[in-house]
């Protein structure tokens, strides 16, 4: 099975994010970045696939040049190659649904797999506007209902189960766990659930120095850079007031009762 | 001209409370904008939750009932929402944020050419929204620069408009499914069933983390529930190691609430947790760490040990 993952070049989320004073943006300095952790899930699981069932991960990236590394770290797990569409300036999903999609249309895999949201743009919009694109079904919040502690996780074997063509894959929804199947090619969004991903190994660092990454532009794919949400202004939120302790939990029970006023 | 169609959700033969708050959304654009708000459900068997929903005081209620919108699937959805679209000719379609319309409205965008702004927290302009990004840490204005436009709103961000006395017409739109509306087969729901409220309507709920150390300290906090009639909610922590339910996470990337009572339990207080609590009107925490961050944004913490504290509390509410 061929599977293409997208991967995003996102903010480290253990780092506090800081706005420029105008608000025109976020500071870079003192800023790392990753690979959008619900990527990692999406690469984690094509490469159980693909070492089950045999075939190939390409992992594919829309971003500025230094997404490189972000590419990088994912062959370093273990994918084989790599697809870059090197873009300065801004993007939004509908860009890079149109722009994953072209690449999906020329690269042909039996199945995609997108993380469910970008950490940074928080949008959860990009892997049902591709599966719209290519005209396939899709599968969104992929997860399994074994947790990330039991013994099938550590087995690390993939979720999805395939017959006859059909990618049968449980879901999250608001109230429960779902279960759909889908014709291949398809396209699957992953949640937090679905696997815990491996971390780059030191031979697998080695190994992907050599591995082919693909370096594209939107002219050559003859794509335009035509953005649809355009942001105008970013603010940081309200500060809450808390901090305040209570004793005991008399105390508690008595700030509740006569101040709050919530019991 | 410009019309709002709304998807309105439903379940079990209800209209999802959630309706109130995307219409008071649509009333706000319409305001700026002119034009009128229109609805539509989808599904079959809707007679129940279309009487409901023609009372949200619209212009008209359209239905598409047939048994292969049974279950919400992306396709057959998209199709279903976009017919209502072109029938009032709408330029926003707008639905409350939750995993079907999170499924299929970023189809819908494509099939409509349109722009679409996730999680949209207030209305700026008919076409400018603020929206979260990063975990809730940036609220950014955008503008949605395409004709037709589409939208998620939080229902937390947009108090509950009034039902009306007088129900509006309904109109059943017929269901013509595209090539694509097989390739995608719904096998099996397994619904969590509870009989505590469920979290993003609850008006309390007692939320626990990694602190209650397994799935039997996860039992304390459901007699703390109970004793509140509260929904129970928890961290990541928690549903990763699977000692809750999965649907039961809090935060940038689970549920996003907003009760006017949150008692966190052994939650450390992480960003993303954060950002799916901290619109709650009173926040309580216990923790044993003094230091642990969740207390910067309680209204009351309370340092404890957990095993401790939270039968005390459970023991003097019952009083
Ligand atoms: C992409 C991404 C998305 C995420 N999305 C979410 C999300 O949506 N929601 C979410 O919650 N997290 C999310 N997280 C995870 C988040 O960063 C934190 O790791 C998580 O919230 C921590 O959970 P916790 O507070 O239960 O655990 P911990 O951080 O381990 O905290 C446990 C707390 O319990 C306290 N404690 C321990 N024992 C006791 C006791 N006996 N009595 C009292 N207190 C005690 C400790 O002092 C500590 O503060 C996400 C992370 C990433 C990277
Ligand atoms: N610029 C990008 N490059 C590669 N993948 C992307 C990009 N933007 C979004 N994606 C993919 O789409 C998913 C959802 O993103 P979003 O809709 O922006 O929240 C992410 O988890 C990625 O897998």
């Amino acid at each position: 099975m061929k599977i293409l993952v997208t991967v995003k070049r996102v903010e480290d989320p253990e780092i506090k994010i800081k706005l420029k004073p105008d608000g025109s943006g976020i500071e870079a300095a003192d800023m790392k970045y990753v690979v959008n952790p619900f990527d990692e899930i999406a690469v984690e699981e094509a490469l159980r696939l693909r070492d089950q069932a045999g075939g190939e991960v390409v992992v594919a990236c829309l971003g500025p040049q230094e997404a490189n590394a972000q590419l990088r770290t994912t062959l370093a797990m273990g994918a084989d190659r790599g697809v870059h569409v090197v873009v300065a300036g801004a993007c939004d999903p509908s860009m890079a649904a149109r722009t994953l999609a072209k690449v999906i249309g020329d690269e042909k895999p039996d199945l995609v797999l997108l993380g469910k949201q970008a950490i940074d743009d928080d949008a959860g919009q990009v892997g049902a506007r591709v599966a719209e694109h290519l005209g396939w079904g899709q599968v969104t919040f992929a997860s399994k209902e074994a947790s990330l502690e039991s013994a099938a996780e550590k087995e690390k074997k993939p979720a999805f189960s395939l017959q006859q063509g059909k990618l049968e894959v449980v879901r999250e929804v608001d109230g429960g766990i779902e279960t759909l199947r889908v014709q291949l090619p398809a396209v699957v969004t992953t949640e937090l659930r679905l696997n815990t991903p491996r971390y780059a190994s030191l031979p697998g660092i080695m190994k992907a120095k050599k591995k082919e990454i693909k370096e594209l532009s939107l002219a050559g794919l003859a794509l335009d850079d035509r953005i649809e949400v355009k942001v105008l202004q970013m603010a940081a939120p309200a500060g809450r007031q808390g901090g305040a302790k209570v004793a005991d939990v008399a105390a508690l029970l008595d700030k509740l009762r006569h101040e709050a006023k919530v019991l | 001209m410009s019309n709002v169609l709304l998807f309105i959700e439903h379940a079990h033969g209800s209209m999802r409370k959630s309706a109130q708050s995307l219409l008071r959304f649509a009333q706000e654009v319409t305001q700026k904008s002119g034009g009128k708000i229109y609805a539509v459900m989808v599904g079959h068997g809707l007679e129940a939750a279309a009487k409901e929903a023609r009372q949200l005081g619209i212009t008209t209620l359209y239905t598409v009932d047939a048994p292969a919108l049974a279950q919400p699937l992306a396709d057959t959805y998209a199709t279903a929402v976009c017919a209502a679209q072109k029938a009032c000719d709408a330029s926003l379609v707008a639905a409350a944020s939750s995993s079907t319309a999170k499924d299929f409205l970023p189809r819908v965008a494509v099939r409509l050419g349109a722009g679409m702004a996730s999680d949209v927290l207030s209305v700026v302009a008919a076409d400018t929204f603020v929206r979260p990004m990063w975990a809730g840490n940036v609220l950014a204005t955008v503008q949605l620069c395409t004709p037709t436009k589409v939208c998620t709103v939080r229902p937390t961000d947009f108090a509950a408009a009034p039902l009306g006395q007088n129900s509006c017409a309904t109109e059943a739109l017929a269901y013509v499914p595209s090539p694509g509306a097989t390739k995608v087969e719904f096998v099996a729901l397994k619904e969590v069933k509870s009989e505590r409220p469920d979290v993003t309507t609850a008006e309390r709920i007692v939320s626990c983390g990694r602190g209650i150390k397994s799935a039997e300290g996860f039992k304390l906090i459901e007699q703390l529930a109970d004793t509140l009639h509260a929904g129970v909610g928890a961290s990541r922590a928690v549903c990763d190691a699977g000692w809750v339910a999965n649907d039961l996470q809090i935060g940038q990337t689970g549920k996003i609430v907003a009760p006017n009572l949150y008692v966190a339990v052994g939650i450390s207080g992480a960003i993303q947790h954060l950002a799916g609590m901290k619109g709650s009107k009173t926040i309580v925490a216990i923790n044993k760490d003094p230091e642990a961050p969740i207390f910067a944004v309680a209204d009351y913490g309370l340092v404890a040990d957990l095993f401790v504290a939270v039968p005390e509390l459970d023991k003097a509410l019952k009083a």
